[in-house]
């Protein structure tokens, strides 16, 4: 979907905005992660990664992220963070392991530059 | 009538529920954290709000994409908090008001707010964790109030700004002091501050503009009225827009308030925690 000629938004670097474009373009990414609330999903994704991908229709962009673990681009194929952080947790991260990965830092590095802002 | 007798403000990081099923209230990286609450738990013992109004916002359990509503008001008996996808325990049942939910709905649709009414809503993090804030033990504290829910979409732009925000605290104000019974209420504001957990700019946290947040939300709400909503976002980070639910708390207190407690803390998890309770004028 494109909104040619309008601009909602400002450019505000390292952010994305998640508006109705990115919430189209994520659908099926988000929906996964959504049913990630239910124990029997995380089971089925973690049992068969590809085919509960396929059933949700991801696109390739989005199972190559997946596959990857790669989040900066997980949001770019138009994921929420609120949805991926569902999936984030059955890969075990943290929200500072999150934060790390998306931001070129060990975790501990990533702590240290909250407590920096103090 | 029914008397509002102020409102309180909280973070709502996931990572608290944990940090309180494990008692780390002595903790070093927890103490500055729990120590904004003694103040609040003396006040709620002091004047036992019958109702507690609890404006939060959802974060992927209650609502998902295929139905985002704006602004929703829960109407059920009850609230459940169910798992957010990590497994953790749920807290049992919240036991609701939904006269007084329906009270809300009809006066503030009268006044022009299209309200998504809720009569099955899964409440997560961003209810459960200021509630057992404030009511150690929630819901099983003997002083529990009953609950409505008010959640604001913060998950999906557009947003509502903040000047909605602030009027929608003001009809939902108009519409608590009609209600016909003698009772006495709170209203929470959850979530914020300053926070961004995604992207390249993860980990953002802007002291300086929580401050002026803190400082104009007491007495000058209006003023924050001016920030737009991409202003928001850049100030405050992309999930710093969880302030809106402060705005939405703070217009139902009406003009005149006192401070009676503040706490700001960075960091807890990703974010700049605050706490802020005011009481209303009597
Ligand atoms: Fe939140």
């Amino acid at each position: 979907m494109d909104q040619p000629g309008y601009d909602y938004h400002i450019d505000i670097p390292g952010t994305t905005i998640f508006d109705g474009k990115q919430a189209m373009k994520g659908y099926a990414l988000n929906k996964m992660c959504y049913d990630f609330n239910r124990a029997e999903n995380r089971e089925g994704f973690k049992a068969d990664e590809e085919g509960w991908m396929e059933k949700y229709g991801l696109n390739e962009g989005q199972k190559q992220a997946i596959r990857d673990r790669d989040i900066l681009k997980m949001i770019e194929e138009g994921g929420n963070i609120y949805y991926l952080a569902k999936l984030a947790g059955i890969f075990k991260l943290s929200v500072q392991d999150v934060g790390g990965l998306q931001t070129g830092r060990t975790t501990e590095e990533f702590q240290d530059y909250l407590k920096s802002q103090a | 009538m029914a008397t509002v007798l102020g409102g309180i403000t909280t973070s709502h990081i996931p990572a608290v529920g944990n940090a309180i099923q494990k008692e780390l209230y002595d903790d070093p990286y927890w103490k500055p954290f729990f120590d904004g609450y003694p103040k609040v738990h003396a006040w709620i013992k002091e004047h036992k709000p019958d109702y507690c109004i609890n404006i939060y916002n959802d974060h992927g359990l209650g609502f998902f994409l295929d139905r985002m509503p704006t602004f929703a008001i829960g109407a059920a008996h009850e609230y459940r908090n169910e798992d957010e996808g990590w497994g953790l325990p749920s807290l049992d049942p919240f036991p609701g008001a939904p006269e007084l939910s329906w009270h809300i709905i009809e006066s503030m649709v009268a006044d022009h707010f299209d309200i998504t009414s809720c009569q099955e809503l899964a409440v997560d993090h961003g209810f459960v964790v200021p509630m057992q804030l404030f009511w150690p033990g929630a819901p099983h504290n003997p002083d529990m109030p009953k609950t409505v829910p008010i959640s604001a979409n913060t998950v999906q732009h557009p947003i509502p700004t903040l000047a909605r925000a602030l009027e929608f605290g003001r009809a939902l104000g108009k519409a608590l002091r009609s209600f016909p019974e003698d009772a006495k209420i709170v209203i929470l504001g959850t979530g914020g501050l300053s926070h961004q957990l995604d992207g390249q700019r993860a980990g953002f946290i802007n002291k300086e503009f929580d401050q002026y947040c803190l400082e104009n939300i007491v007495s000058n709400p209006e003023e924050l009225t001016k920030v737009t909503r991409m202003e928001l976002v850049e100030k405050a980070g992309a999930q710093g827009t969880e302030f809106l639910m402060w705005m939405m708390m703070r217009g139902a207190l009406g003009d005149d308030v006192t401070e009676i407690t503040r706490n700001y803390h960075i960091p807890i998890s990703n974010t700049a925690a605050g706490t802020l309770l005011l009481e209303c004028a009597a």
